[in-house]
């Protein structure tokens, strides 16, 4: 190849065309389904507390979307149904996520919604399950001398509790946890809402 | 889904036909005009059959009282600069971003370490570590290797070398800013997207003053033909501003929608950017050193339009199982399948021509870092290619498996290819040899073994990670607890892979302070090839 602009113009054609494929079409078959029936948006302090979600890198360690039974026991586990397209039409960013050094999140509100829990776990997790490797987010809470009027305790096993005061959650802590309690997708979906059905047993020819 | 599936079989067919037209086209205005001598395009007259290895004991140089290459010192005395700002600052971003990585490593098995600061959370640590070694340590190394060779091949030094030293401080500049960002926790929440799109903009911008420099010197170039490094070349640095930016328009894509945007951008960031910048340095650095031409050369075409055709395509293969639809799914996981055809390609032109001159392994230390970054590209591919099967995803994905094989890519692969081409150009940029010679095959040595610890770690634990967590009967805690002595072990072979770079930057830094020669050699600014292709 001895020429400049063919290469430049059929590479970037390739490009576009990958693009088309990937992005567009997809996008317009996405977009054409209504959300999940029963499926809210987000209150503003779900919104903060997605954020908290967000600069902290859950993300990293936690996926929201369950696969389907014909493919693994996600449903078993009680991560929830297979997670289907429209019941992200609310994420902005999405939060797939790629790992699951923790269980999966995208039904933790209906599986595990006590604040308390939650607040708990956060602020240390091995205060509830001993062979967790996830962060400790201390820095999302306060210890004081004496809670205030309106402040959120929580309650820490003595092992990990300060040796003096108590802990009191920080507001983006609320918000975080308010968060992972409005994540709850255990509506039902009609049959063929879209998702990827390729490890579908009873799906021959379909 | 009959309309998806017309539509796409009509998209493909009309796709088929204008591609056909074109290589009619091109090759009736001989375009494509193809011959085993034109891979002798990086050779002067006289200089194959003779190797050239910048990294020989000083001993068998003593003789010479400079590194230059004589023949293209003009050349290289233009380029010097941007690429010395360009490597100065990627390593910079090498080490910087192997400490962070290590210590993402090591909090995932002492989860209660430096967990009083909010920088220093895992999640945040893990985003800095891959921001820093993907568009710090990779992207400008490549492109420093890029700068150098680009004007080589072409024969004709660098056109508008002050544009790449602007670029280079503007790019370091935006990566800064965005890992403050990123530490304080603004981030835009997507794998490979998370550097804020304001600061994106300031990235995107720089870019493009690489791309200018480039294209002038190829349509000044004194050679007709343009050698496949320069076509990888081109071809990453048009695609990825188009990439970066439309990844990155705000406020745009939505929920699952913007899932595939996502994956669209992350996978084609490693195949259209890093991957091109890795194989093409590969194309120029194994013939140039050994001093013979690569064994194939009409073979280097269908690697380069095949990695350009399939490798756009694979990026959904990182939504299987997920909400998005069947049929991108499984387009993606059929072409991951035909990647096969170019990494195969590759595979025989790259190994091939080192496997005809096992000796020069033996000489020179650069080429041993490049041939393995070869091999393990080869390695990385296939191992991609099976791993997008639904039978293995299913296993591997969500699993530290994914890591292990993001690292023989990214690492293996692109890394040592790059660190070896540093070792190569650094004695003919500035003039001296390394000071202490003895260090590079022990910056060798401490990276492969760490890596080779970290690989196997990470495949093994993530296997049985995946299988523990697809047992319905076994607890997710099995999952987590299986893992530990495999995280710890990753975190041994990240610790020796660090140790390495620290060498390495010492060794480079060294270098850049030691007393300047007497003066630079100049040289006429232009080369004549090896073949009058």
């Amino acid at each position: 190849m001895n020429r400049i602009a063919p290469l430049s113009i059929l590479a970037l054609g390739i490009l576009a065309f990958a693009t088309l494929l990937l992005v567009i079409v997809p996008g317009i078959q996405i977009n054409t389904e209504p959300p999940t029936p029963g499926l809210k948006p987000y209150t503003a302090q779900q919104l903060r507390g997605r954020q908290v979600y967000i600069a902290n890198g859950c993300v990293y360690c936690h996926s929201q979307q369950p696969r389907s039974a014909d493919q693994a026991p996600d449903d078993i586990r009680g991560w929830g149904r297979a997670a289907v397209a429209s019941d992200y039409v609310f994420d902005r960013p999405h939060l797939l996520g790629t790992m699951r050094t923790g269980p999966d999140l995208l039904n933790i509100g209906a599986r595990l919604p006590s604040r308390e829990w939650q607040l708990t776990h956060l602020y240390q997790p091995r205060a509830i399950s001993d062979w967790s490797i996830m962060p400790a987010y201390p820095f999302l809470f306060e210890v004081k001398d004496k809670a205030a009027p309106g402040d959120v305790v929580v309650s820490v096993p003595k092992e990990y509790a300060p040796r003096h005061g108590v802990v009191v959650a920080k507001p983006a802590a609320l918000d975080l946890v308010a968060y992972l309690q409005s994540l709850d997708r255990t509506m039902p979906v009609p049959a063929k809402a879209i998702r990827d059905d390729g490890y579908d047993n009873d799906g021959v020819g379909k | 889904m009959p309309i998806t599936v017309g539509l796409l079989l009509a998209l493909s067919f009309i796709v088929s036909l204008i591609a056909l037209a074109f290589l009619i086209w091109a090759i009736a205005n001989r375009q494509m005009a193809f011959d085993q001598a034109q891979a002798e395009t990086i050779f002067v007259p006289g200089e194959q059959g003779h190797p050239d290895d910048a990294t020989a004991a000083p001993e068998a140089l003593e003789a010479r009282a400079h590194h230059y290459d004589p023949v293209r010192a003009g050349i290289d005395a233009v380029s010097a600069r941007p690429v010395l700002v360009l490597l100065a600052s990627a390593i910079f971003w090498l080490v910087l971003g192997s400490l962070f990585g290590l210590t993402a490593s090591l909090k995932l098995h002492w989860p209660d370490w430096l967990d009083g600061s909010p920088a220093l959370t895992f999640g945040r640590v893990r985003t800095l570590h891959l921001n820093m070694v993907a568009y710090g340590w990779t992207s400008l190394a490549g492109l420093a290797v890029v700068m150098w060779v680009a004007p080589r091949i072409f024969h004709t030094a660098l056109r508008n070398p002050r544009l790449p030293v602007i670029g280079a401080v503007l790019w370091n500049l935006a990566l800064v800013m965005a890992a403050f960002a990123m530490a304080s926790g603004w981030n835009d929440g997507e794998e490979w997207l998370e550097i804020p799109w304001q600061i994106d903009m300031l990235l995107a911008a720089a870019g493009s003053l690489f791309v200018i420099p480039l294209i002038r010197t190829a349509i000044a170039r004194n050679v007709h033909h343009i050698y496949v490094s320069g076509w990888y070349w081109m071809a990453a640095l048009c695609w990825f501003p188009v990439l970066f930016v439309v990844a990155n328009v705000p406020l745009f894509y939505s929920g699952a929608q913007e899932a595939t945007v996502n994956w669209w951008f992350a996978h084609n960031v490693l195949g259209l950017w890093l991957t091109p910048l890795g194989v093409g340095a590969g194309y120029y650095f194994i013939p140039k050193i050994i001093g013979k031409p690569i064994y194939s050369y009409s073979l280097s075409l269908l690697g380069f339009w095949g990695l350009a055709l399939f490798y756009s395509q694979v990026g959904i293969h990182h939504l299987i199982g997920g909400p998005v639809p069947t049929w991108v799914v499984t387009l993606s996981i059929v072409h991951s399948v035909m990647m096969f055809v170019p990494v195969i390609a590759v595979a025989i032109n790259q190994h091939v021509t080192v496997g005809r001159n096992l000796w020069a392994l033996k000489e020179s230390v650069a080429l041993r870092f490049i041939s393995l970054g070869a091999v393990c590209y080869t390695l990385a591919s296939f191992q991609g290619s099976i791993e997008a099967l639904r039978s293995v995803n299913t296993v591997t994905h969500f699993t530290q498996y994914t890591v292990g094989h993001a690292h023989l890519g990214a690492y293996a692969f692109l890394s040592f290819t790059l660190f070896g081409a540093i070792y190569h150009m650094m004695p003919r940029i500035t003039g001296r040899a390394w000071p202490w010679p003895k260090m590079i095959p022990l910056h060798f040595w401490l990276v492969v073994i760490g890596f080779a610890i970290y690989f196997v770690a990470l495949s093994i634990g993530g296997i049985l990670q995946g299988l523990a967590m697809l047992d319905a009967t076994r607890p997710f805690s099995d999952s987590v607890i299986l893992l530990k002595p495999y995280l710890e072990s990753r975190s041994l072979g990240g610790g020796l892979m660090t140790l390495g770079h620290l060498l390495f930057a010492a060794h480079f830094t060294a270098m850049l302070i030691a007393r300047r020669p007497a003066g630079t050699m100049e040289g006429p600014r232009e080369t004549r090839p090896a073949v009058a292709a």
